[in-house]
C-alpha cells in the first residue's frame, strides 16, 4: 500500500495505544481466542464493542483483516470432516469413540469436546482462565497467530489425509484449550459467534474513525483475506477495485406498535413480504453478479438471470427478491429448496424449480449510487427500468395500494393465499439505509399457522444449552398411533427448558444414541410460517420456521390436533 | 444376600441393620456427609463423623448423634464400620464395611484433590466399591486448584480496577469455605450472604480458623460493597438480592463451568470450574486404587463411566440413587 489513505487511517488511531501493540501476545491465536472468549462470554452489547475495538487497535494486522472475514460470514472451506476430527482426537487422548460420542452429547459441540478431552500442556493451562491472566507472552513455544492457522488450512485443502493430520494434531498440541477451541471452529467451518456483522462494522467505525455505513460497504463483497490488508480493505479502493461489491442490505424489524403510530397512510408504500431469498442483481464493468443476502456470490445458480448481462446497462444494481415463479404465480419456497443447496444445477432442476426475480428497488443507476434519493423516485426508476426490460420472469414487486389502515388491514388477511408471508411498509420519502433499522421500513407479518402436538423425541441441545434436552421432535396423532411430524428447538423460557429436561430425564423409554424416546404426556402449541408436501418425512409434510409458540400444559395429550388436520392445512396452504 | 442392597429407603446393610445416607427416615443412619442429599432428616439415630457433627445439627436440628474420628471402629451385630477421609466437604467420608472379612466402601461424594480442610482422600482397598459419578466424563478434568485461585485472584483485582464488585456464587457448605481461602490472599472486605453466615458462624464455633467475613444486613448502605468481594449461594445468583452490589460483575464457581454452555447460560460474567467432586481422572484413580473386583456407581454419569469401566476390565454396575440433588451435583438448580 502506497497511497496517502494508510497513513490518514493510522493516524486516526491514538498514539497512545501504540505501545501496547508491542505487547506480543497480540500477534499469536491466543488474543484471538481471548477475543472470542470475551464476545461469547459477556451480554452487553457495549463490552463486546469495546473488546473489538481493542482487538482491531493493537490485533495482528494480518489477523485483524481474518476476523473482519469471519465475522462477516467469510469462513474458511472446511478441509476435513468432523468424524475425521472425532477419530482422530480419540486415537490421540486412547478413549472409545462411544465416549467421545457421549462427551459430544453433552458438551453439545464438537470443536469444545475436542478442546476439553486433549490434555493441557504444561503450566500454559493457566492462560485458558476466564480472566486471562497475562503471564503468558511471545515466548510460548509453538503459539502462532490466527492466520498462520488459516492459511495453513488452505495450503492444505487438497494435500493428503496423512498431511492434514499430522498438521491439526500437531496445532492441537500446542494450543491450550481456549485456543483450540477456536481453531477447531476455524477448521470445522461452523464458526459462530454471538456477535452480529453490525457490531462489527460499528466496532471497525470506531477504531478507524470513518461512518459505519461507509465501512459496512467497503467489506462488502468479494474479497480475500489472505491477499487483503486491513489498511486496503477499509480504504476506498477497495470499492473502485472490485466492481462485483454490492451494497449493504437494508432491513426491516417487525413493526412495533400499530398501524396508527405510523401515521398517514398515504406517506406508506405496502408491498407483499415474499419468502425467496433476497438478493442484488449487479452489473458493472460488462459482468453480472448476483449476490445473497448472506453475501454470497450466486450468479452461477441462477443461469436464468444471465440474459441480465447483455439487457443491463452498467452500472445497474437492482434489490430485489429470488421467487420460485411460475406462470405469473409466486411458488411455495419449498420448490426453491430442492435446488438452492445444490453444486450443479440440471436441466431438470431449472425445468421443475423455474424462478422469478421480484424487484423491490434500485440502487445504482448509470454507475451512480441513488440510495441517498426518496423511495418514490428510486421506484419510479426501477419502473422504467423493468417495464423496459420485458422479460416475464422479471417483475416489479407489486404495490399495494390502500387508502386507509384498516383497508390493508384486510388486503394483509389474503397474503396466504399468495404465497407471502405478510406485508412490508416502507416510507415513501426514504432513503436505502444500511443493514437493520427502525423507522422508515418495517415489516408485518401475518400470524404463523399453529397446531398442537405432543412431544416424542428429546435430544441434548448444543451452546448454552449444552446437557439439557432443548431439542424436540413432536407428533400429531392418526387414530391411535403417534405420527412424528417436525422438531423444534426454540421458544421455550430457561425455566421452562429445565422443566421439560427434568421431565425427560424421568419419563425417558428409549436411548437410540443421543435420542430419547419419551412418554408422550407434554404437549406444545407449534408455530410454522408455512407447509409443503414431503416425501422425505413420514408424516407427509414438512413444516417452514417451526418452533414452541406456548407450552400447553392445560391441555391432554389425547386432544392434540390429527394427521388430518395437517393435511387439510397442507390443501389449504401448502401450494 | 450381598453385603449392602439397594433398597428403596437407601444403601442398607441387613447384616448390621444399618442405612448409609438414606433418603427416607430410618432406625440407624451412616451419614457421609452434612448434604441435604445425603443427610436428611427424621433417622431416630445417626452416625457420622465428628467435624460433620456440628452441620448436622445446624441443618437437622438435634436429634440422636454419634460422632467418630476417622478410622475408629463401629460395631454394628459383627459388622464392623469406619470412617474415612472423602475430601469432599469438611468431614465428609468414605464408609468402610466390614463382615466376614469381606470389605465394601461407599465413597459418599469426593474429591482427590486435598483442599486443606476435608480431609485427603484416602483409597480403601476393598471388595465392592461403590462410587459416585456426578463428573464421570474424560471432558471433565479439573486443573490444580492454586491455577484456579490464581485465576480468581485475578479476576478480583481486574474488577477492583473497574470499579466493580466481586461476586462468587458458589455452595455454602464446602466451596464458600474454599473460596475464602482463595479470597484472602487479595482482600480484607469479604462479605457473605447469610447461608454461607450460618455455615461459617457454626465452624467457626467448632473450631475452624477461617478468614473474618461480614454478614450482609438489609441494612448495610450500598457502599459498604463497593470494590469488595461478595460471596453469596447459587440461590441468591439472579434474585433481587444481587442488586445492592452493582456495579458488580458475577463469577460462577462449580465444575459444571468447564463447558461453555453452561456458562452461558448461567450468565455468569466468569466462570470457574471449581469442583468438590473427583474430575475423571480422579474418579478412575480412586476406583483403580481400591482394587475392588466390583465396582456400583451412582449418581452423575452413571452409564458412562461404568461402560467404560467394564471396558477396561472392572466389573462395574450402575445404581440409581436419591443422591445428587443438592451441591453442584445439581446443575440446574445450582
Amino acid at each position: 500500500m502506497r497511497s496517502s489513505r494508510e497513513s490518514t487511517l493510522k493516524a486516526c488511531i491514538p498514539l497512545s495505544n501504540y505501545r501496547i501493540i508491542k505487547l506480543s501476545h497480540y500477534h499469536i491465536m491466543y488474543s484471538f481466542a481471548q477475543l472470542i472468549y470475551k464476545l461469547s462470554n459477556s451480554t452487553k452489547t457495549n463490552e463486546k464493542l469495546q473488546a473489538l475495538v481493542e482487538y482491531f487497535l493493537h490485533g495482528d494486522e494480518k489477523d485483524k483483516v481474518w476476523v473482519i472475514a469471519l465475522f462477516s460470514g467469510r469462513r474458511p472451506r472446511r478441509t476435513v470432516s468432523g468424524t475425521q476430527l472425532t477419530v482422530w482426537c480419540t486415537e490421540l487422548v486412547n478413549l472409545p469413540i462411544w465416549l467421545f460420542q457421549e462427551c459430544y452429547h453433552t458438551v453439545g459441540d464438537l470443536s469444545e469436546t475436542i478442546a476439553l478431552l486433549i490434555p493441557e500442556k504444561s503450566s500454559y493451562a493457566s492462560n485458558s482462565s476466564p480472566t486471562g491472566g497475562g503471564r503468558e507472552g511471545a515466548s510460548r513455544e509453538g503459539a502462532h497467530p490466527l492466520h498462520y492457522y488459516v492459511e495453513k488450512f488452505q495450503q492444505l485443502e487438497k494435500a493428503a489425509e496423512e498431511e492434514k493430520k499430522a498438521f491439526i494434531l500437531q496445532s492441537w498440541q500446542e494450543l491450550n484449550s481456549r485456543e483450540r477451541f477456536v481453531f477447531n471452529k476455524l477448521l470445522s467451518g461452523t464458526f459462530r459467534v454471538g456477535v452480529s456483522q453490525k457490531l462489527m462494522v460499528n466496532a471497525l467505525a470506531k477504531t478507524v474513525k470513518l461512518d459505519p455505513n461507509v465501512i459496512a460497504h467497503r467489506i462488502s463483497g468479494h474479497w480475500d483475506p489472505a491477499t487483503t490488508t486491513f489498511t486496503a480493505l477499509l480504504s476506498e479502493q477497495s470499492i473502485q477495485t472490485d466492481h462485483s461489491k454490492p451494497y449493504p442490505f437494508y432491513l426491516a424489524y417487525a413493526l412495533e406498535g400499530t398501524l396508527h403510530d405510523l401515521g398517514e397512510p398515504a406517506d406508506w408504500q405496502a408491498e407483499w413480504k415474499w419468502d425467496g431469498i433476497r438478493g442484488q442483481v449487479i452489473k458493472r464493468n460488462d459482468q453480472l453478479f448476483v449476490w445473497s443476502r448472506g453475501e454470497d456470490l450466486i450468479t452461477e445458480k441462477f443461469p436464468e438471470y444471465a440474459i441480465l448481462q447483455n439487457r443491463l446497462q452498467n452500472g445497474t444494481v437492482i434489490d430485489g427478491e429470488i421467487l420460485p415463479y411460475k406462470d405469473g404465480l409466486v411458488l411455495n419456497f419449498n420448490v426453491l429448496q430442492t435446488r438452492i443447496g445444490r453444486k450443479n444445477i440440471t436441466k431438470k432442476n431449472l425445468q421443475e424449480a423455474p424462478v422469478g426475480l421480484f424487484a423491490y428497488d434500485l440502487l445504482e443507476l448509470n454507475g451512480e449510487d441513488i440510495r441517498h434519493l426518496a423511495l418514490t423516485e428510486r421506484r419510479a426508476e426501477l419502473e422504467k427500468l423493468v417495464t423496459s426490460l420485458q422479460l416475464p420472469w422479471l417483475q416489479l414487486s407489486p404495490v399495494v395500494a390502500f387508502r386507509s389502515w384498516d383497508e390493508l388491514t384486510s388486503q394483509r388477511g389474503q397474503s396466504r393465499n399468495i404465497n407471502s408471508e405478510g406485508l412490508m411498509l416502507k416510507r415513501k420519502s426514504s432513503a436505502y439505509l444500511v443493514g437493520r433499522r427502525r423507522g422508515d421500513w418495517w415489516k408485518w407479518k401475518i400470524d404463523p399457522l399453529t397446531i398442537d402436538a405432543v412431544m416424542v423425541y428429546a435430544q441434548k441441545g448444543a451452546g448454552r444449552r449444552s446437557n439439557l434436552y432443548t431439542d424436540y421432535t413432536f407428533a400429531v396423532k392418526d387414530g391411535d398411533k403417534l405420527v412424528p411430524f417436525t422438531k423444534a428447538y426454540s421458544g421455550l423460557t430457561d425455566k421452562e427448558f429445565a422443566q421439560v429436561d427434568a421431565f425427560v430425564k424421568r419419563n425417558s423409554l428409549e436411548k437410540f444414541g443421543p435420542v430419547r424416546t419419551v412418554k408422550p404426556e407434554l404437549v406444545f402449541e407449534i408455530a410454522f410460517e408455512g407447509i409443503a408436501a414431503s416425501n422425505r418425512h413420514k408424516s407427509g409434510v414438512a413444516l417452514r420456521f417451526p418452533r414452541i409458540s406456548r407450552w400447553r400444559t392445560d391441555k391432554p395429550p389425547d386432544e392434540i390436533n390429527t394427521l388430518e388436520d395437517l393435511k387439510k392445512m397442507l390443501e389449504l396452504y401448502g401450494k | 444376600m450381598p453385603l449392602i442392597s439397594f433398597t428403596d429407603k437407601g444403601l442398607y446393610c441387613a447384616q448390621g441393620n444399618f442405612y448409609i445416607d438414606p433418603w427416607q427416615p430410618v432406625d440407624k443412619a451412616v451419614i457421609t456427609h452434612a448434604h441435604s442429599d445425603h443427610a436428611r432428616p427424621g433417622s431416630q439415630a445417626y452416625l457420622c463423623h465428628h467435624h460433620t457433627l456440628p452441620l448436622l445439627q445446624l441443618r437437622l436440628g438435634q436429634g440422636h448423634y454419634q460422632a467418630v474420628e476417622w478410622n475408629e471402629k463401629v460395631y454394628f451385630n459383627e459388622v464392623t464400620v469406619s470412617l474415612h477421609p472423602a475430601g469432599h466437604i469438611i468431614g465428609s467420608s468414605q464408609i468402610r464395611v466390614e463382615y466376614k472379612g469381606e470389605v465394601w466402601v461407599v465413597s459418599g461424594d469426593y474429591k482427590t484433590e486435598a483442599d486443606g480442610f476435608s480431609g485427603d482422600f484416602e483409597p480403601i482397598s476393598c471388595n465392592t466399591f461403590i462410587s459416585e459419578s456426578t463428573f464421570g466424563l474424560p471432558i471433565y478434568n479439573w486443573k490444580p486448584q492454586q491455577e484456579i485461585y490464581h485465576d480468581i485472584q485475578n479476576w478480583i483485582r481486574t474488577n477492583e480496577v473497574a470499579n466493580k464488585t466481586s461476586v462468587l456464587i458458589g455452595y455454602s457448605l464446602g466451596k464458600a469455605q474454599r473460596l475464602l481461602k482463595a479470597v484472602e490472599e487479595v482482600t480484607g472486605s469479604i462479605y457473605v450472604h447469610g447461608a454461607i453466615w450460618n455455615v461459617h458462624e457454626t465452624l467457626t464455633q467448632a473450631g475452624w480458623k477461617l478468614p473474618a467475613v461480614q454478614r450482609i444486613t438489609p441494612d448495610m448502605p450500598k457502599e459498604t460493597f463497593k470494590s469488595s468481594v461478595v460471596i453469596a449461594p447459587p440461590s441468591a445468583d439472579g434474585s433481587p438480592w444481587m442488586r445492592r452490589f452493582s456495579p458488580h460483575s458475577t463469577g460462577i464457581c462449580s465444575g459444571w463451568m468447564q463447558v461453555r454452555g453452561n456458562q452461558r447460560r448461567r450468565n455468569a460474567d466468569a466462570g470457574f470450574a471449581l469442583s468438590d467432586h473427583a474430575d475423571w481422572n480422579g474418579l478412575l484413580k480412586a476406583v483403580k486404587a481400591t482394587g475392588a473386583e466390583k465396582v456400583f456407581i451412582t449418581h452423575g454419569f452413571q452409564s458412562a463411566f461404568s461402560r467404560y469401566l467394564n471396558e477396561i476390565g472392572i466389573d462395574a454396575h450402575e445404581v440409581k440413587t436419591e443422591f445428587g440433588t443438592e451441591d453442584e451435583e445439581s446443575q440446574l438448580t445450582n
